[in-house]
């Protein structure tokens, strides 16, 4: 039995935020090198600021400008930072209460070692050279032994407020189909087409995922299918995907559900060799390999006659 | 001990649009919510637990948007639960709202649904490159046309039907100020003429991509007792689910859909929906899923469904109104189109429907499938509580 195969998966979107009156405000500030917080309704002071009261569940906009400089009250040290984290040498993740808020804002702190670190340090702000209306405006805290830093007595209100961000998310995952999935496909690099019966309701399903969804069961014996299959149902595709996967292949297209024979359900391929719209349920086809790939291009009728509805009907 | 009847007494959402720019997810739900209290006249205190829901996270890429939305919904130090069904989310999270009250866990329940479309990218996030699979991807509309031709295949429906769907549901979203398309100038030759994307669905039959909030308050008999307008009674609710692919699958009419109609009926009552039941909220993001989901849900025999649309009767003034707000051919919040069907049953029985509401509406459903036609919710509401 082949291995299981293996490939990494990456996900990754830039994702945008709308940020609501509170937020930005606060990135906003960070770009202007203010620090916001915001009063709740019993008089403490958050920051970062919310939207909503945590106790009252009132609205809160009362905004209010903060010392950049705090008071750690915890941390943890971080010996290899990943990609994306605020510094590329080791540093300390910290919990920072700064002067006049009631709360603590999670950043990094750039300190020598786990040694350097204690809970109690006064540390302020290190400002990014570059601000851009991030939580990235300020690039970390570092030691402070001055006295606390007087804010300014900031309204909150801009000239020019930030309104939205761009978040990118990625997302690093190994990814394995299994047993059954890398079976089937290294079958399709000998150009055999390979699925597999479930032992409890005979159906054969291609591709295979090493159980029957039906009866539950693990499946294990082998059945070859095909090559050549029936188009049981069809769409035309008229339009490009805004997304990568699809743009080599051009439009109109005809993404059928083919039922080979042998299988007792449709698989989704493409169909050419046929204009377009000549395409009909029915039809004959036979897969089309090319050199180096793993999967058929596309499948093309056969020329034999149509096949009967009631052969396919329970197949599409 | 029997369950505890249950009562919708707020309803509220927010005016659907493509981007509500100006408020963050948090202020998106927080509108919706405050609209319900406000409806059932009742305040956060009033509430014992929240229900929320919405559909993958992918959507938006905020991984279990429900722990910062505490605050925005209150539930700072009560119970908040997150339901998670694809599509059918929105009805999946008020059943499991009903579902503690009809238990006696709580008394008063919050249930809400959301979706921000516009901060990312629906098509992106059903549509990952997943390693060793062939990239062949048409989208939600690929993937759902084929089974529309094997319903026309099947049922011999004229091909017009799908354009006389978006037209009635076009024009009934004009009645609806909630609703995100309002199309003033739709004509039934205008659905004709747009662009076929995954023939045979047209670019006119399809939803929309929407921001906006549905929210609900579910409450017992007391609650009901105090609230300042009529309530909508549950009388029925199901879940059901299958998997998206397996041999024997009907795509067209799934078994699920079904057995989830059948118990709803059964719960309620309801011995032929076609008599019993006075408009359908059914979620149809493709205009020809109103014929198949009336055979599916029981109101014709298979192959029949289209002529109940043909003839008019699921128009707004027909025998049997569907999709009476516009549907989610005219709204699409992904993950609370499922709840703003639910939430238009409750106001249609509630009397509070506005423009488009449907005299004599006493019982009326709610509809919601989700996933690839895997999951189904449904509710049965009325004017009256049960067993009186």
């Amino acid at each position: 039995m082949p291995e299981a195969l293996k490939a990494p998966l990456v996900v990754e979107f830039p994702f945008t935020r709308s940020l609501g009156p509170v937020q930005s405000a606060f990135l906003t500030g960070l770009r202007e090198r203010v620090v916001l917080g915001v009063r709740t309704t019993d008089g403490r002071t958050l920051v970062p600021p919310v939207e909503y009261d945590p106790v009252t569940a009132d609205e809160i906009r009362d905004l209010v400008e903060i010392a950049p400089t705090g008071t750690v009250t915890t941390w943890a040290w971080n010996h290899a930072p990943r990609r994306g984290q605020p510094l590329s040498t080791p540093f300390a993740w910290v919990l920072v209460r700064l002067d006049g808020a009631d709360t603590a804002l999670l950043h990094a702190l750039d300190a020598p070692g786990p040694d350097a670190v204690r809970t109690g340090m006064r540390v302020r702000i290190r400002w990014a050279a570059e601000p851009t209306g991030a939580i990235t405006d300020i690039a970390c805290f570092e030691p402070y032994d001055g006295e606390p830093e007087q804010p300014r007595g900031h309204s909150g209100e801009f000239a020019d407020p930030l309104t939205g961000i761009v978040a990118h998310a990625r997302l690093d995952y190994t990814y394995s189909p299994g047993r059954a999935q890398s079976a089937y496909i290294h079958a399709l690099s000998e150009r055999r087409i390979v699925g597999e019966r479930c032992p409890s309701c005979r159906k054969v399903y291609v591709p295979p995922r090493g159980a029957c969804p039906t009866c539950g069961v693990a499946t294990a014996e082998q059945v070859q299918v095909g090559p050549r299959g029936t188009v049981t149902t069809f769409c035309i595709v008229n339009i490009k995907a805004s997304h990568t996967a699809n743009l080599d292949i051009d439009v109109p297209y005809v993404y059928a559900h083919i039922a080979l024979d042998g299988a007792d359900l449709a698989l989704h391929a493409r169909i050419g060799g046929i204009p377009y719209d000549q395409v009909r349920m029915g039809l004959r086809v036979e897969p089309v390999w090319t050199e180096g790939a793993r999967f058929p291009d596309h499948y093309r009728p056969t020329g034999e006659p149509d096949a009967d509805y009631e052969t396919y009907k329970e197949l599409l | 001990m029997s369950k505890e009847p249950v009562a919708v007494t707020g309803v509220g959402q927010t005016k659907h649009v493509a981007a509500r720019r100006d408020v963050s997810i948090a202020g998106l739900v927080r509108e919706a919510a405050l609209r319900a209290l406000e409806d059932a006249e009742a305040t956060w205190a009033d509430i014992d637990a929240v229900v929320i829901g919405k559909a993958p996270d992918f959507f938006e890429g905020v991984m279990m948007p429900e722990l910062y939305l505490a605050d925005a919904l209150g539930a700072v130090g009560k119970p908040m639960l997150r339901v998670h069904t694809a599509g059918s989310v929105g009805g999946s999270t008020a059943l499991v709202a009903a579902n503690l009250v009809a238990a006696r866990v709580h008394s008063t329940v919050l249930t809400l649904a959301f979706e921000k479309q516009s901060e990312s990218n629906a098509m992106w996030g059903l549509s990952l490159p997943i390693p060793f699979q062939q990239p062949l991807l048409a989208g939600a509309g690929g993937f759902f046309a084929p089974h529309v031709r094997a319903y026309m295949r099947r049922s011999g429906a004229p091909d017009t039907i799908g354009a006389l769907v978006a037209h009635k549901d076009r024009r009934n979203a004009l009645k609806n100020p909630y609703a995100h398309l309002h199309e003033h100038d739709i004509t039934l030759e205008k659905v004709l003429a747009s662009p076929m994307l995954w023939d045979p669905i047209r670019y006119s039959e399809t939803c929309p991509s929407s921001d906006g909030a549905c929210a609900m308050v579910l409450t017992d008999r007391a609650g009901a007792a105090r609230a300042p307008r009529p309530p909508a009674w549950l009388l029925g609710g199901a879940m059901r689910s299958e998997p998206t692919l397996f041999a024997g699958k009907d795509f067209v009419s799934p078994q699920a859909g079904k057995d989830c109609a059948a118990d709803v009926y059964r719960q309620a009552g309801i011995a032929d929906p076609r008599r019993d039941i006075h408009a359908v909220e059914m979620y149809v993001p493709f205009s020809w899923y109103e014929p198949m989901w009336l055979e599916n849900l029981g109101f014709a025999a298979e192959g029949e469904g289209w002529k109940l649309t043909e003839s008019g009767v699921t128009g707004l003034d027909g025998d049997l109104p569907v999709n009476m707000s516009g549907g989610v051919l005219s709204t699409n919040p992904i993950g609370a189109s499922g709840m703003i069907r639910f939430a238009e049953a409750a106001l249609q029985v509630r009397g509070q429907a506005g423009e488009h509401q449907v005299d004599g509406a006493r019982r009326v459903l709610g509809h919601a499938y989700g996933g690839g036609s895997q999951f189904f919710s449904m509710w049965l509401v009325g004017a009256e509580p049960p067993d009186s």
